[in-house]
């Protein structure tokens, strides 16, 4: 579990990037941050591995201040996962996720073992793990990303926007990925998009950020839909607009979900 | 005669082979000398280039210092110096020292900056100490700018050395030179440039080498040179 108490962030040029803010994030579930560019969703992320420190407030996970932790440890105990893939372009891929394990302290044929398996869960080929960063797709760099994250099996995985950078075709596709892999591994799961669509479809949680931290909702997706709280919240989701907006339309027997600008969004089958 | 047949001549003549004055020895110390001035420089400017490329701090300290090391003139800071520590090679190497600072300086740090800030990053946030950041990530991507900061700086030493002949004592390959133009003796004079000329080139030629084996590890196109 972690937990959120209080937290203000203030940057040293006086930008105020979090001004209070507090959550609960249950173990083992998917929580995601979205909003748009200056919401502070990133610095709230960063503040898990101490990568940003708070300026007021306290950061816990299983009821530990994380203030009181060795940073470096804390890092190590944690995946992290961001959008530009962040691997060494010195080093190759497999070397790349091991670097995670040698850091643990874990010898290095094991480390080699275990990374050759977790290429396989993330869904990449052996025969990629020998060449280097540069020599992959924007998509495979991704995988090697999340490989790298899921390496030690830690227990809590941060995402900063990971498939942000990649094509529509190939980010459905980590998606669908994530979602398999979240069923299988079951890890507490901090997540940061600016994109809705996402947030709902990956998140058990979805918390919605305004400007400074502040938050605009926390819900499950089918909660900030039922009854969004505000307008900001309406319109963030897209229910001010036609394509969240469905019914239903018979045609030839069969029912049709429409949106309010009359576009078929697919079938009713029950 | 011309200075060309002369000069060939000078090289002919077993006598400047051997010996005290003879080209190997003469060789030999020039490089000497350059090893060590390189070697002081380096202990001195590779650890405060690192800091400054790894920290950030004081970078406009070290750019407008090592221009200044840059415009001192050479022979008056030889004879300053050699106020200082008496006629010996210890004057020589101190200015050789001065001048073979801000090449290294600057491949140090400039190194560093070249590295892209995420992939420093990336490193701390999966849980590297700053100690492993610098050694594993930094350096590694920062070395063919590093080499490039010793390969400019040894060409330099290595021509500017020949300036340790100027005082009396010491020897290295300046001493036909700064001999030769004190007796006219103009064919030993061209034979001790040709001599400088060669050995500068071989080693601009190791570098080259020592620069694509820092690169080895980069199938991508690599932004480079200082």
């Amino acid at each position: 579990m972690i937990e959120y108490r209080s937290i203000g962030k203030t940057f040293a040029d006086g930008t105020e990037a979090v001004g209070d803010f507090s959550l609960v994030l249950p173990s083992r579930t998917t929580t995601v941050f979205v909003g748009s560019s200056g919401c502070g969703k990133t610095t709230l992320l960063r503040m898990v591995n101490r990568m940003i420190e708070p300026s007021r407030g306290q950061v816990l996970i299983d009821d530990v201040d994380i203030a009181t932790r060795n940073k470096v440890e804390l890092r190590r105990s944690i995946g992290y996962v961001m959008q530009h893939s962040g691997l060494l372009p010195h080093r190759k891929v497999i070397d790349n996720v091991a670097t995670v394990l040698r850091l643990n302290g874990v010898d290095k044929s094991e480390a080699r073992d275990r990374s050759y398996a977790v290429l396989e869960t993330v869904g990449l080929d052996a025969s990629l793990a020998t060449k280097y960063p540069s020599q992959l797709s924007g998509g495979q760099q991704q995988r090697v990303g999340v490989a790298r994250g899921l390496v030690s099996d830690p227990n809590i995985l941060l995402m900063d926007e990971p498939f942000g950078a990649v094509d529509p075709i190939v980010r459905e596709e980590l998606q669908a990925e994530l979602l398999r892999l979240q069923r299988e591994l079951d890890k507490t799961i901090v997540f940061v998009t600016h994109d809705i669509d996402e947030a709902f479809l990956l998140g058990d949680q979805v918390v919605i950020l305004k400007k400074g931290g502040e938050v605009a909702q926390v819900g499950s997706p089918a909660e900030i839909l039922a009854t969004p709280a505000d307008d900001f919240v309406r319109s963030f989701v897209g229910l001010d607009k036609g394509h969240r907006k469905l019914h239903v339309e018979d045609r030839d027997g069969s029912r049709i979900v429409v949106d309010a600008t009359g576009k078929a969004a697919g079938v009713l089958t029950e | 005669m011309s200075v060309v047949s002369d000069t060939i001549d000078w090289f002919s003549d077993s006598t400047h082979w051997s010996g005290d004055d003879g080209v190997p020895h003469r060789l030999v110390q020039h490089l000497g000398y350059t090893s060590l001035t390189i070697a002081i420089a380096a202990a001195v400017a590779i650890p405060i280039g690192l800091w400054i490329g790894h920290t950030g701090r004081l970078r406009g300290l070290a750019v407008v210092s090592s221009g200044a090391l840059r415009a001192l003139p050479t022979l008056g800071v030889l004879t300053y110096a050699s106020l200082y520590t008496g006629i010996g090679i210890k004057a020589a190497i101190f200015t050789l020292v001065l001048l073979a600072i801000p090449p290294l300086l600057a491949g140090a740090y400039a190194g560093l900056e070249s590295v892209d800030r995420q992939t420093i990053d990336a490193a701390r946030s999966i849980g590297m100490t700053e100690w492993q950041i610098l050694t594993k990530v930094e350096v590694p991507l920062a070395l063919p700018l590093i080499v490039g900061g010793f390969r400019s700086s040894t060409l330099q030493v290595v021509a500017t050395a020949t300036v340790a002949a100027y005082i009396p004592g010491p020897g290295g390959l300046g001493r036909y030179l700064i001999d030769g133009l004190a007796l006219r003796d103009y064919p030993q004079v061209v034979a001790g440039s040709v001599v400088v000329i060669v050995l500068a080139l071989v080693l601009d030629g190791i570098f080259v080498l020592l620069q694509r084996l820092a690169l080895r590890n980069r199938p991508a196109p690599v932004r480079s040179t200082v």
